[in-house]
């Protein structure tokens, strides 16, 4: 029966194959790409229709307006007349001219022009403090320059005699050894030793023994007063300190918030729930307006470093609840493992659980930062000068006398670059420790 | 061998205990704690008085009694500049809850409509809702009120170009946008007016009632009766019919321009219309985050499980998908409303008589009593926080999973 097949030479069968067709013209290349992902249903349809119109009429009016911007003037009546001149009084122009002529301004604020570089150097030395933090990969010897970026960057920002910074230093150098001699002797005296001692040091020994050095070696930078900062640098300036300075009071609130102690649990909470649930801009009233009846009579130091503290104390609740997150995230074993090997709290705390606990918070963290980064704009209603409060101080010259949009369009473009490019890393960190931790 | 059966000595307590004995040592840590903060806490009111002592300042409340002395540009209760101190903070309370109050629900709607859209199949609907929530995610609250507020007063035709060839138009006859405000419609009560909310407050508890009822029975006897239409049909109906049997009590007194500004209606300042917007549109574009995190953490078996018991697309939504993704969804929305209702404070950018400028500004500036306006200012807005938290905690709580 096998030899039939041979046979089969009947009308009934194909014996070339057919030339492949190509698809249909729906399934394919940009017209498939349009059915599915814009006309897939009439309601997606209308959508897409809705969507396009939405974006049509944004750009009908900002295009023009931003394309035919006006570079180079020097006021915006001068503005004005080119616009007239070249494209009719009826058109619209941005005069970005202001944006050419002040944008020093609106980065530095009325920082001294010939010291521009030490912002920028402390920019940088930020950022490669910063790296060793925020990166694995590089190694960890490179943390001693993040631990010593601070004093640096305040040297450089401030600027006055280099053995301010030097000498503040110092107290942390001397908190660590009496902490690590008294160790042998008590934990909890070994902490209050810790504390106590570089405080006394800070507020007795430091200034004088500054002075002699300077009086000795005087080696300094011009000093700049910090009302002369402004404008993005003051952003980053206070937003960075802030988060810096109140990360330990926030793992310290965080550790209380969690601890059995029952009046270190409460304190801990009450602090967190009262800065939380009162507005960013009273504390900075406050701040400005009664910070100073809170020290002793005939304290004074200027508004800055007053918003600075204030921030602070705001931000270490903001973090103390990131933390908290991410010490409930560290699972039990670790407490316990850490427990069963005879660790003490600080110990455990130290050398299992906080380690674990800050990596899964960084991202919270950075979070917490864009937040504030942001919220620093609020300082301009306590009359420092950040971004926005320059915009003021831009129109009041007769030159830029209202101008507004292209002001706060390069102000707003700032902050999102900075912004988006920050909750990307943080983003990026997320899928990051998800995939290690899985 | 004695030394181990003789009873341990009955004052065997040593100072050094209260260190090294964990019985005793979380009682000595609290306590040095617990005075430590107080000796800071003394130090602080310590200065205090003697910084007031030496300025002459008493603190008291008693101005808060005397005087105001100055105008509010929106007021929801009688106000003049002869009412007290107190009157001009109720003033700016009620400020504050109406913008708050506006600006949560308009960010729900457009955080919810938002972020279902954003997971739209749609490719330009989801890309547009996602340049949506990234710019206003990444750019400073405060921009963008100046920003709206700038759009609104610079842009927006003045009350004169309404008048015959002016150029601008009222939308519908009703609506009317300058750059003095917003007016719209505003309701005149009747003389049966009282009646008629009467009736509509009863109905809305009707429709409540009738959802209930008919879930019960769903849950009882399986037995499946129209949600959604009834409950609607009872709420408005004999709301409607009352309208007509009372002799319309509630009329709309349509604005109207006369002379140099409109006149009649509802007048919306452009402050409280730029910081309505702008809260709304910044926080929601957190919510849109939220929502859409909320869905796509409902897991996709869920929906397949619902859609293989034969339940329809809309069923699905309600009855599956929503539920879990709610519970999701409501802490970090909570904490969404707090920050709404804290940055209501930055009406001071756009000059909106908020708690913060009548307590918090003009009174505090005229009277000079910065300790007790300050004070005052954080009780309300800490209490504002809790009562928030309260009230979103027990929604939570009647949303959460009820498991064995």
């Amino acid at each position: 029966m096998s030899d039939t097949d041979a046979h089969v030479t009947n009308a009934y069968f194909r014996e070339t194959m057919i030339a492949q067709q190509p698809p249909p013209a729906t399934e394919t290349g940009a017209i498939k790409w349009l059915r599915e992902n814009l006309f897939p249903t009439w309601l997606n349809a209308i959508g897409t229709v809705v969507s396009l119109y939405v974006i049509y009429f944004i750009l009908s009016h900002v295009a023009p307006w931003f394309l035919n911007g006006i570079w180079n003037a020097s006021s915006l009546s001068e503005c004005r007349e080119i616009r007239d001149a070249t494209l009719g009084p009826d058109a619209s122009a941005a005069c970005f001219a202001v944006i050419s002529d002040r944008w020093q301004q609106l980065l530095f604020g009325f920082y001294p022009s010939e010291a521009y570089w030490r912002p920028v150097v402390a920019l940088v030395i930020l950022l490669a403090g910063l790296a060793p933090v925020l990166f694995g990969s590089i190694p960890r010897r490179f943390m001693a320059f993040s631990l010593a970026s601070p004093f640096i960057i305040f040297f450089l920002l401030w600027g006055g005699s280099i053995w301010l910074p030097i000498m503040a230093a110092v107290g942390f150098v001397i908190g660590f050894y009496v902490a690590r001699a008294l160790a042998s002797v008590n934990q909890i005296v070994a902490v209050l030793g810790a504390i106590i001692v570089p405080i006394l040091y800070w507020f007795v020994v430091m200034m004088p023994l500054v002075n002699i050095l300077q009086g000795i070696l005087p080696i300094g930078i011009m000093a700049i007063e910090s009302k002369q900062f402004g404008g993005f640098m003051l952003s980053i300036v206070i937003g960075v300190a802030a988060i810096v300075l109140s990360l330990p009071l926030g793992i310290i609130l965080a550790l209380g918030r969690a601890s059995d102690l029952f009046i270190v649990n409460k304190l801990s909470v009450g602090f967190i729930e009262v800065i939380r649930g009162v507005p960013l801009i009273v504390w900075l009233f406050t701040a400005s307006l009664l910070l100073n009846y809170f020290l002793p009579p005939g304290t004074t130091f200027d508004l800055t470093l007053r918003v600075i503290i204030m921030v602070t104390l705001f931000s270490a609740a903001y973090i103390a609840e990131v933390v908290r997150g991410g010490l409930a995230a560290v699972p039990k074993g670790q407490y316990e493992g850490a427990d069963s090997l005879g660790l003490d709290y600080w110990q455990s705390m130290r050398l299992i659980v906080l380690p674990q606990a800050l990596k899964i918070s960084i991202p919270g963290i950075v979070n917490t930062f864009i937040g504030l980064f942001k919220d620093t704009t609020l300082v301009v209603f306590i009359g420092l000068l950040d971004p926005l409060g320059l915009t003021n101080s831009i129109r009041a010259s007769t030159d830029w006398n209202g101008i507004y949009w292209e002001l706060y369009v390069f102000i707003g473009l700032l902050f999102f670059v900075a912004c988006y490019a920050m909750g990307r890393y943080s983003m990026y960190l997320e899928r990051k420790l998800q995939r290690e931790n899985r | 061998m004695s030394s181990m059966s003789e009873n341990p000595p009955r004052n065997s307590f040593h100072l050094s205990q209260l260190i090294y004995d964990t019985r005793y040592r979380s009682m000595t840590i609290q306590v040095v704690t617990l005075g430590l903060v107080c000796v800071g806490i003394w130090w602080l009111v310590d200065n205090l008085l003697a910084n007031l002592t030496d300025l002459g300042i008493e603190p008291s409340f008693s101005f808060l009694s005397s005087r105001a002395g100055y105008d509010i540009g929106m007021t929801l209760i009688p106000y003049s500049s002869a009412s007290s101190h107190l009157d001009a903070a109720y003033v700016g309370i009620l400020n504050t809850l109406l913008v708050a109050a506006l600006g949560i629900v308009l960010a729900t709607v457009l955080g919810v409509i938002a972020g279902v859209l954003r997971l739209s199949k749609n490719w330009l609907v989801s890309r547009l809702m996602a340049v949506y929530v990234e710019a206003f995610r990444n750019v400073p609250l405060l921009l963008w009120i100046v920003l709206i507020y700038a759009v609104m007063s610079e842009s927006t035709p003045q009350p004169r170009d309404f008048r015959e060839g002016g150029g601008a138009s009222m939308i519908w006859d009703a609506i009317a946008i300058t750059n003095r405000g917003v007016y719209v419609p505003g309701p005149v009560w009747g003389a049966n007016s009282g009646i008629l909310v009467a009736i509509f407050a009863a109905s809305l508890v009707g429709a409540f009632v009738y959802r209930r009822w008919a879930k019960k029975l769903l849950f009882d006897t399986g037995r499946l009766l129209p949600l959604v239409w009834p409950a609607i049909l009872i709420a408005i109906v004999p709301s409607i019919l009352f309208y007509f049997i009372l002799g319309r009590p509630v009329t709309l007194d349509y604005p109207a321009l006369g002379g140099f500004n409109f006149s009649g209606g509802l007048q919306i300042s452009t402050p409280l219309v730029a910081l309505w917007l702008a809260l709304a549109l910044y926080t929601g574009a957190f919510i849109t985050e939220i929502v859409r995190a909320g869905i796509l953490a409902v897991s996709k078996g869920q929906s397949e499980a619902s859609e293989a018991l034969g339940m329809r697309a809309n069923r699905t939504m309600s009855l599956v998908i929503l539920p879990q993704a709610m519970r999701v969804i409501i802490p970090p929305l909570t904490s969404q409303y707090l920050n709404l209702t804290k940055n209501s404070s930055l009406a001071i950018a756009v000059g909106y008589p908020d708690v913060r400028a009548t307590l918090g500004g003009i009174t505090l500036n005229q009277t000079g009593r910065a300790l007790e306006c300050m004070l005052l200012l954080g009780l309300f807005y800490l209490a504002l926080s809790l009562i928030i938290s309260f009230v979103m905690n027990i929604i939570n709580n009647s949303m959460k999973l009820e498991e064995r």
